[in-house]
This record gives C-alpha cells, structure tokens and sequence, in this order.
C-alpha cells in the first residue's frame, strides 16, 4: 500500500502546500490551499490540453477497438490462410520502438497537414494499440459459447448480422476491458505528443505538463504541475480501480492465456 | 472449396483488412520510409540540400562516442530496473498466490502505478528527490542534488522505472504461477522436497514461458525508454539514452537523415534483443501463443 501510494500522496500533498511552504522539506502540508488548482483553471493552457487529450484519447480508443474487434472476430471465428500471420504480425508491433517512426511521422505529417492535428496523433495512437485490443479481444472471443452464433445463422442470418446481434453483446464486457486498456495507453503517451504536436490545438496533457511554463522563465512551476497531475491522475485511477478485475485479466490474457 | 467456405475467406480478409492497413500505413511504412531518408543528408533547416549519401550517416553515428555512450546508458537502465522488476514482481506474484486475505486489496494497490501517466511519476519522483522541495533527503537526513550526477541521476531513473513496471511484472508473473498445477507441488512437498526445491525444480521451468514473455515484453519496453529520462534529465548528465538521441535528432535538430539512421539502428537493436531472448530461452513462442 506505502509502495503505491507514496508517490500519489506527495504530488497531492505538493498540489495542496501553500506556495510559501513548497521549500519545508516536510511530505505532509502544514495548511491546506487550493490556489494552485484555481490558477491551473485560470491558466489557458491546461484545460485546453485536458480537453485535446480526453478528445483524441477517447476517439483513438473507439476507432482501435472497432477495428479490433473487426480483426479479432475474424481471427477466431472464420477458417482463412493468414490470420496466424496478423497475430503475429500485431505481436511483433506491440514490441515496435516508437521512437523509430517519430521522424518519418512528423516529415510526413507536415507534408499532409496533420502536424498539430487531432486526426495527426489519433491515427498512430489507434495503430499502437490495435495489437493490444486484437490481443485481448480474441483472448475474450475465445470464451464465448459460439452455438449461438451457429443458431442464428441456421435461422438465416448472414454471418455478419451474427456478429452485431448475438456476439456484440456477449463480448461487451471483453470490448469494454480493451477501450480502457487502450484509452490508458493513449492517455498515458508522450513521445508522439511531444513530436508531432507544437501548440495547444493539439498538444495533450502529458505534453503540456512536461513542457508546462511558470510566469517565471527560472522557476519552475513545481505546483501548479502538480494539481494539475493530481487532476489528470484522480480519475483514470478511479476507473481502474472500479473495474481492477478486469484489467488485470485484460493485461495478462494476450501474454499467457494466449 | 464450396461457396459457403470461399466467403467465409473473403470475409475473414475483409474484418482484418482496416486493421492491417491500419498497422502497415502507420508502422511499416515509416520504418521503410526512414530506412530511406538514412542514405540522405537530410536537414530541414536546409532543405534544398537534400543529398543522396548512402551509408554515410550510419558510419558517422556508428564512429561516435554519442550514440554508443546512448546505447550504454540504456542497457544501464534495460538491465537494472529489469532485474530487479523481475525478483520484486516474483515475490509479489508469490505473495499474492499465498495469501487469500489481503489479495482484492493488494492487487488493487498495485494497479495504482499502472493508472498514472508516466510523466506525472516521472515528475512526482524528480520532485521527491529535489534537494528544495523534495522530502526524500530529509528522510534520510542527506543533502544530495541526486539529478546533477550521473549515477544518483541514474539511481532515480531507475527507481521511478521499477515502481511504475513492477506491477506489471508481478501480475503477469502472478498469472503464470497459477497455471502451475498444484498436485504436483504437493506430490514433491510429500517427496520431501523443500520450499527452495520446489521453487527451482518445478515452479520456476513451469514458468518457463511466462518468465520468457515477461522478461520480452519488459526488456523491449524498457529499452524504448523516454518519458521518464526525458523529464528528469532531459539527458543530462550523460544519462541519455537511445530514445532521447533519436528524438533530440529529429525533432530538435530537424536533421532527418541522420535522425532516421539513428531511428533504423534502434529498431535493428530492438530485434536483436528480442531474438536473443526468443532464443536464450528457446521456447516456441509463436506454437504456443496460438494453440486456444
């Protein structure tokens, strides 16, 4: 509990101290004070990262899934020459260092106009994570009682009305663990935040943070980074927990259930 | 082949085909396309000079103290927060297969790290390590400005790196502990074989693969490192690492030949670490993955 938590009390307790306390040395607050989270409100940047990253988080997320889920129903289901090979293929990626197509990426993204763009940083967050939402998908596929399938299509329904009307339902809770897998992946990047984006249009959350400027160029604003980390954090971290069983099925299904 | 069975093919294909395109469009061709722009001299800031000069900028990257000192700082921090995620995620996976008590609630803790974005961590530790507003240093009663030195430097990158990935590890390894069955540790406990036998004789080459999958998916991500040192040091202090070259080069410096040389020499790193696992372990990886 220590463990995990420390760090998570700190950057509260950061966020909480009163500017004149930062330098006290001490991990408790001595008095409570919000200023910090009305001058992050306040401050133009933040809330319009918030908005960029929750946007382009959750609309990667849709897309990966519904491809995903396109993917893996196909694997499972139909008997067609290559899909061991998209398996494959998607593990090799998963393992893909992002850093080698950051540079080609932001040449090309220049080129097309999507440098600074939502649609600029949807496209690679829906990619690097459809290997994990194909990977957890077909682990949960696998699980469905497929007979039911078979009965619809006995009673003439095409194998594509199938898939929407018996097996969507039955692999919602499976579809459900993959979008909050992926949205925490997309939510949580960096790299490709930081390249491929250069103003608030389009920069997310963890980008803003990092590169976060204070009024004073020599300082810095170690506070105001830190409600606004406590901002960003407090409800992924609820989320998780809520739906902690799942999740962890979700992160080890690909790699030993597999 | 009857009808019924070649749409079944052709439907199969076309389920997967927005996905491969996806996965090719957004990471196969990039790779390719670097691999090209790498036999250029390529700068953007000078962008009419666009000169084909073949291996040049990999003899010019190779012959520099730059990137292999890059390269020693990762394997640095791959190999030290790896071994050690890997002992503490076994002894929590251990733990928590023991115990039924705490279990929901440790399990719970543990995903905590999992749910915080990298850079807040990163940032959360390089303030709790920071000699004026940190606590750690009055914790311990020191007086260290741990970033401003390479190995402490290196101390608080690693250490922010274990306590976000240890978890990981540890579920993962927990998930693999129980596929071992448990009739044949008790058989071996009525054998008379001890705790640590056990351990070794039958639980640890039981693992075999799931140990090999763990240490894969860690050590290649682990190597990808970037947020973390990027906050903290910004690769100061000689703590770079592949990662950080490669981004400095391409984005900061807009020179895209030797950046995309840099970015090529990654990915052949990357696949060399993990065909030497694939290997060193020699475990089937893909046969197993795909028998349901």
């Amino acid at each position: 509990m220590l463990y995990a938590l420390t760090p998570v009390a700190w950057i509260l307790s950061l966020s909480l101290k009163r500017a004149a306390d930062l330098g006290d040395r001490r991990f408790l607050p001595r008095s409570l004070s919000l200023e910090h989270y009305r001058a992050i409100i306040a401050d133009a940047q933040f809330p319009a990262a918030l908005w960029n990253s929750i946007g382009i988080a959750a609309i990667a997320t849709l897309l990966s899934v519904t491809l995903g889920m396109l993917a893996a129903y196909a694997i499972v289901r139909l008997d067609f020459p290559g899909r061991r090979w998209i398996l494959a293929g998607a593990l090799a990626t998963a393992m893909f260092p992002p850093v080698a197509i950051v540079g080609p990426l932001f040449n090309l993204w220049r080129t097309l106009g999507l440098f600074d763009t939502w649609p600029g940083l949807i496209l690679p967050y829906m990619t690097f994570t459809l290997p994990l939402a194909i990977w957890v998908l077909s682990a949960y596929f696998r699980e469905i009682p497929w007979e039911l399938d078979k009965a619809a299509r006995i009673d003439g329904a095409t194998p594509f009305q199938a898939f929407i009307r018996i097996i969507v339902p039955l692999a919602a809770p499976g579809v459900f663990t993959a979008a909050i897998l992926v949205f925490i992946f997309a939510w949580n990047d960096f790299l490709f935040a930081a390249a491929l984006t250069s103003t608030d249009r389009a920069r997310t959350v963890p980008a803003a943070i990092a590169f976060f400027t204070g009024s004073s160029r020599f300082e810095l604003p170690t506070q105001a980074i830190a409600a606004a980390s406590v901002v960003v954090t407090v409800p992924v971290m609820a989320v998780v927990l809520v739906f902690q069983r799942r999740i962890i099925a979700g992160l080890t299904a690909g790699a030993v259930k597999g | 082949m009857n009808a019924s069975r070649r749409s079944e093919r052709r439907l199969g294909w076309l389920l997967c085909a927005p996905a491969v395109a996806a996965l090719l469009l957004v990471t196969a061709y990039p790779i390719l396309y670097a691999g090209w722009l790498s036999l250029f001299r390529y700068d953007l800031r000078f962008p009419g000079e666009r000169v084909f000069i073949g291996l040049e900028n990999y003899a010019s990257i190779l012959s520099s103290e730059v990137w292999w000192r890059a390269l020693g700082n990762t394997l640095i921090i791959t190999v030290g927060s790896v071994a050690v995620e890997l002992l503490l995620g076994f002894a929590l996976a251990l733990f928590m297969h023991r115990t039924l008590v705490a279990r929901r609630a440790v399990r719970a803790t543990l995903l905590i790290p999992y749910a915080i974005i990298t850079v807040v961590a990163a940032l959360a530790w390089k303030f709790a390590f920071d000699p004026v507003t940190g606590f750690v240093n009055g914790l311990l009663g020191l007086d260290t400005a741990w970033l401003t030195q390479r190995w402490t430097a290196f101390f608080v990158i690693i250490f922010t790196e274990i306590w976000k990935t240890t978890p990981f590890m540890a579920l993962l390894l927990l998930a693999g502990l129980t596929l071992v069955p448990t009739d044949v540790l008790q058989a071996a406990r009525v054998d008379g074989a001890g705790a640590w036998r056990r351990l070794f004789g039958i639980t640890l080459p039981l693992m075999k693969s799931t140990l090999m999958v763990a240490l894969l998916f860690r050590s290649l991500d682990a190597f990808r490192i970037f947020d973390t040192v990027y906050v903290q040091t910004r690769g100061a202090q000689h703590t770079g690492t592949v990662s950080i070259l490669g981004y400095n080069t391409l984005i900061t410096r807009l020179n895209l030949g030797l950046g995309s040389a840099v970015a090529v020499l990654i990915f052949l790193c990357v696949l060399l670490i993990a065909l030497l696992i694939i290997r060193g372990f020699g475990a089937p990886l893909f046969a197993r993955r795909e028998q349901p």
